[in-house]
């Protein structure tokens, strides 16, 4: 274990603390302690900018399941290192801004910063790690902390809907990720990331690598929310502000984009990708700018901006693969270097946004822009923000969102210039979708700055009197802010540090040992295609949004009936009824009818089996003589059993099973088994007491009404049980193949158990893992029992005589 | 256990009880930690263990064995287990893979030269889950009127 690994635990093991800490220090708001955790990590973070210029990352590793070849492995490059940087330092401004936005006297912190430091380590882990197994288990975790955080304030209807749709997507995004994870180990024998990177020129042919890679894109498209998975951030806004701006805008819906770009070396050069990640991007950026116009709330806007902005990204990254296809790769190149240029520009303006509608919603206590207006005198600081955020997502100069759009341009044009993958067919699309989308996305900046701060104050639709956020509330916006503007004016302090080695990890076989790639960003190219269509955008932008009243009608075209969310809402309904159906089907409620299916299946299973590998025989050659105490005892046993199917009373058959178990536990001593024999005892004992007590409540014994059928069946059923199992046993014990593994066990169990007792050394170490999970089936069953019992009488007695009690 | 109208004399039994529950008690200790090498360990120390205090519930009623020992069984389980899991988690910071154990010879003070194992600490966990499960079903079903 290195201090990398460390880090990335780090954030798991301070969410212990939590809870101890809100409990003990209630004056002080949790979060400040939570505070220093991500910044200390940003700033080892930092250590690493020098080293990762060079093109092999660093790594480590720590054996986790060797057997699997699964190794908790991290690996430190250029891209993971972005990444890593923007979770700590947004993390750190996001802490920082919560403290003031989350009350210490009303709200839950202990869960909130629990649930956030959870999210913080999983995604350090994601990013992080070079092992696909343990990226899966990391991104499952996203999924669970976000789950938990959207539903945040769960008393609320929207935010369980919210929380549960978020979790429903991405989910079956990341299973299906894990599928094409699996599907990637079969074609090259590894979990590693670098090591299936080195084998992608031998899979390109294989059978399973389109699925693969459909698979892989179904994970990164829902995490990242592009068409036709994107229903679920809009009402991922149900979660405290802090959360949206940190969660589902600046990096957890940035993990679909790392998994792609993390992917391309394997899958680039291939028409699918191409078309696949392209095509889905930016048509999320034209639908996610065209959606986002139209909304009144204002964080469901920036929902919607976020979507589009990351189908921007995705369709950046798309175009970008092609570049290893030609030998001059510059030229194309740009679109990756845009791509990662406007991540990063992406997380400062849309991070201030959220936090500027945050400061908004917490002043004013609405976030409706049809309520809000004339924010500018009263709000000064979060208008200069909100100004500056939004005309850098508009794609404006100085700031740096104009730098990545005309570079966005400029990737988007170049399609056009390729010859591969048919681009002359549908190339076109590419520029022509990316401009609309531009012109959107414009508007919507405008309306998300101007109708909230300039236009009429209506102090009388405000639920509270306006004024400025308090100062640490501010701070983190304004450092966003200002990294809006300083990347804006110097975007060549990122060049090098940032930018390029992300590159480099995303393309790592353009480039010989010790080159670089070159990147100059400037502000003026010249009257080039780009500049006219950033000039085409802003004038129709202008022109769209002072007329906006009058396009009413365009925007409301697609009727409501036919939107994603009600297909969503209407699969989830009807797969509930189907499933009731289904279920309600076969369970019956008896346990009677439950045993019948299982010892069926358990007589046509072993039954079946035994028959095609022909394995039934009987030889009685080496079979032990029969003593007469194994002849009494036989006796004894047949006598109960026969007692407990014929008594009339349910005591008498209690009694004669009982009888039954405790001569068993006779013949294991008989056998010299004294910890069987042992165990025997003791269960039947705690058996017998518990069925006694179970006994109480259960009705009389009624033989009488039972039908013919019913009983032919019990009569089948007991007749196979029973047949079986003395096939099986007898088989067994005559049809011994080679050396038994319990030579194996008493040869080693003191020098590798250290106990002279072989079963449990077997027990506790050799088959440590078995008996793990049987004590946990052990304890969900008691769970089990214990809540069915108490909630049987209905939730109130439950809060009466169950947990709070004890 | 439910009371039945009928007004049983258990005074035998109770007598009798409140002298062998602690040497049915103090056995299962010693089948605990003989467990490694004799035969015995944490499955059969908790289940003796409980079988001394169902013993106890049949004698006396759930009330009064509440009055006596107030434990949460549930909270008993979850802490079996999660001493079970760490013991697993442990063996990482040797560097060594999930739930690796080890034993060798320490000198304890009083008992002199003793062999232990890291097993027993898994064990222990066991044990606990076991006592946990089983007092929880046995209680909760006793329990319900």
């Amino acid at each position: 274990m290195t201090f990398l690994h460390w880090a990335i635990l780090f954030p798991f093991l301070f969410a212990f603390m939590v809870p101890f800490l809100y409990k003990t220090f209630r004056k002080i708001h949790t979060g400040w302690f939570v505070l220093p955790l991500p910044i200390c990590l940003f700033i080892f973070f930092l250590q690493f900018l020098p080293g990762v210029k060079y093109k092999e990352g660093i790594v480590q590793t720590v054996k986790w399941i060797p057997s699997l070849g699964i190794d908790f492995a991290v690996y430190v490059d250029g891209l993971s290192l972005l990444f890593a940087l923007l979770i700590t330092g947004i993390g750190s401004l996001v802490v920082l801004y919560s403290i003031y936005y989350l009350s210490k006297e009303k709200e839950q912190l202990n869960a909130f910063y629990v649930y956030l430091l959870m999210f913080m380590g999983a995604m350090l882990g994601v990013v992080l790690t070079d092992n696909t197994i343990v990226l899966y288990t990391f991104w499952e975790i996203t999924s669970f902390s976000s789950f938990l955080l959207i539903g945040y304030w769960h008393y609320r209807e929207r935010s369980r809907y919210g929380a549960l749709k978020s979790m429903l997507i991405t989910v079956f995004g990341g299973l299906s990720m894990l599928g094409g994870f699996i599907l990637l180990y079969i074609m090259t024998g590894t979990f590693s990331i670098r090591e299936t990177i080195a084998q992608s020129s031998s899979i390109a042919d294989n059978g399973l690598f389109i699925p693969a890679l459909i698979l892989l894109l179904l994970g990164a498209f829902t995490k990242s929310a592009q068409f036709p998975f994107y229903i679920w951030l809009p009402d991922a806004m149900e979660a405290p502000t802090p959360v949206s701006a940190y969660l589902h805008s600046a990096t957890m819906v940035k993990a679909g984009i790392y998994l792609v770009a993390r992917f391309t070396p394997v899958f680039a050069g291939s028409a699918e990708w191409f078309w696949i990640v392209s095509l889905f991007g930016i048509f999320t950026l034209f639908w996610g700018s065209f959606h986002a116009v139209k909304q009144t709330d204002l964080k469901a806007m920036l929902a919607f901006s976020t979507v589009s902005q990351l189908g921007m990204i995705m369709s950046l990254l798309g175009v970008g693969s092609a570049a290893l296809l030609f030998d001059h790769f510059e030229f194309y190149s740009v679109a990756i270097l845009a791509a990662i240029f406007h991540l990063i520009n992406h997380a400062t303006f849309k991070g201030s946004l959220f936090m500027v509608a945050g400061i908004v919603d917490h002043e004013t206590g609405t976030r409706d822009i049809r309520k809000l207006g004339g924010l500018m005198s009263l709000m000064p600081i979060t208008f200069t923000i909100g100004l500056i955020g939004a005309f850098s997502m508009a794609g404006l100069p100085p700031f740096n969102g104009f730098l990545s759009k005309e570079m966005f341009f400029t990737g988007m044009i170049r399609v056009l210039n390729m010859d591969v993958f048919q681009t002359e067919t549908w190339g076109f699309l590419l520029p022509v979708l990316a401009w609309i989308g531009s012109i959107f996305t414009f508007i919507y900046s405008m309306i998300f700055v101007f109708k909230t701060f300039a236009g009429k104050l209506q102090l009388e639709n405000l639920p509270k009197k306006p004024h400025e956020a308090p100062i640490g509330m501010l701070i983190p916006p304004i450092v966003l802010a200002s990294l809006v503007v300083i990347f804006g004016f110097f975007p060549n302090l990122l060049a090098y540090s940032l930018i390029e080695p992300a590159m480099k990890s995303v393309m790592p076989s353009l480039l010989k040992d010790g080159e670089h790639f070159h990147i100059h960003i400037s502000h003026w190219h010249g009257f080039t295609a780009e500049f006219w269509m950033t000039v085409g955008v802003v004038i129709l932008g202008i022109f769209l949004y002072l007329t906006a009243s009058k396009w009413k009608r365009v925007y409301d075209l697609q009727p409501k009936r036919m939107t994603l969310n009600q297909l969503y809402d209407h699969s989830l309904k009807t797969a509930g009824k189907t499933s009731n159906r289904l279920t309600s089907f076969y369970m019956t409620g008896f346990i009677r009818d439950y045993l019948v299916y299982i010892f069926a299946f358990m007589i046509m299973a072993v039954g079946a089996t035994m028959i095609i590998k022909q394995s039934i025989s009987f030889a009685a050659d080496d079979a032990a003589p029969v003593g007469i105490y194994e002849l009494i005892l036989s006796i004894v046993m047949i006598a109960g059993s026969i007692t407990a199917v014929l008594a009339r009373s349910r005591l008498t058959a209690i009694i004669a099973l009982s009888s039954v178990g405790y001569s068993l536990a006779l013949f294991f001593v008989l056998f010299r088994a004294p910890d069987l024999a042992l165990t025997q005892l003791v269960i039947e004992t705690v058996s017998t007491a518990l069925f006694l007590l179970a006994f109480y409540f259960l009705p009389e014994l009624q033989k009488k009404d039972k039908t013919r059928r019913f009983r032919l069946v019990n009569f089948i059923i007991s007749a196979g049980v029973g047949g079986i199992v003395t096939l099986l046993a007898i088989s067994a014990s005559s049809e011994r193949t080679g050396k038994t593994i319990a030579e194996y066990f008493l040869e080693t169990s003191y020098s590798l158990g250290g106990g002279y007792n072989v079963v449990n050394v077997i027990l506790v170490d050799f088959r440590g893992f078995d008996t793990l999970f049987e004590i946990t089936v052990l304890a969900i069953a008691a769970l089990a029992v214990y809540s069915m019992i108490r909630l049987r009488t209905g939730g109130k007695d439950v809060e009466e005589n169950g947990f709070k009690n004890e | 256990m439910k009371k039945t109208g009928l007004k049983t004399n258990d005074l035998i039994l109770q007598t009798i009880t409140k002298i062998v529950l602690f040497i049915v008690i103090i056995f299962s200790f010693h089948l605990f930690f003989a467990g490694h090498n004799a035969p015995g360990g944490g499955f059969i120390g908790g289940l003796i263990t409980s079988g001394a205090i169902v013993l106890l519930l049949i004698a006396f009623d759930v009330k009064t064995v509440k009055a006596i020992l107030p434990i949460n069984y549930v909270k008993v389980a979850a802490f079996g287990l999660l001493i079970a899991i760490l013991s697993g988690i442990g063996s990482f910071l040797f560097g060594v893979p999930f739930l690796s154990h080890t034993h060798g010879h320490v000198h304890i003070p009083v008992l002199g030269d003793t062999h232990l194992a890291t097993a027993v600490i898994f064990d222990l966990g066991v044990y606990f889950v076991v006592v946990g499960v089983t007092m929880t079903i046995i209680q909760t079903i006793g329990e319900t009127e």
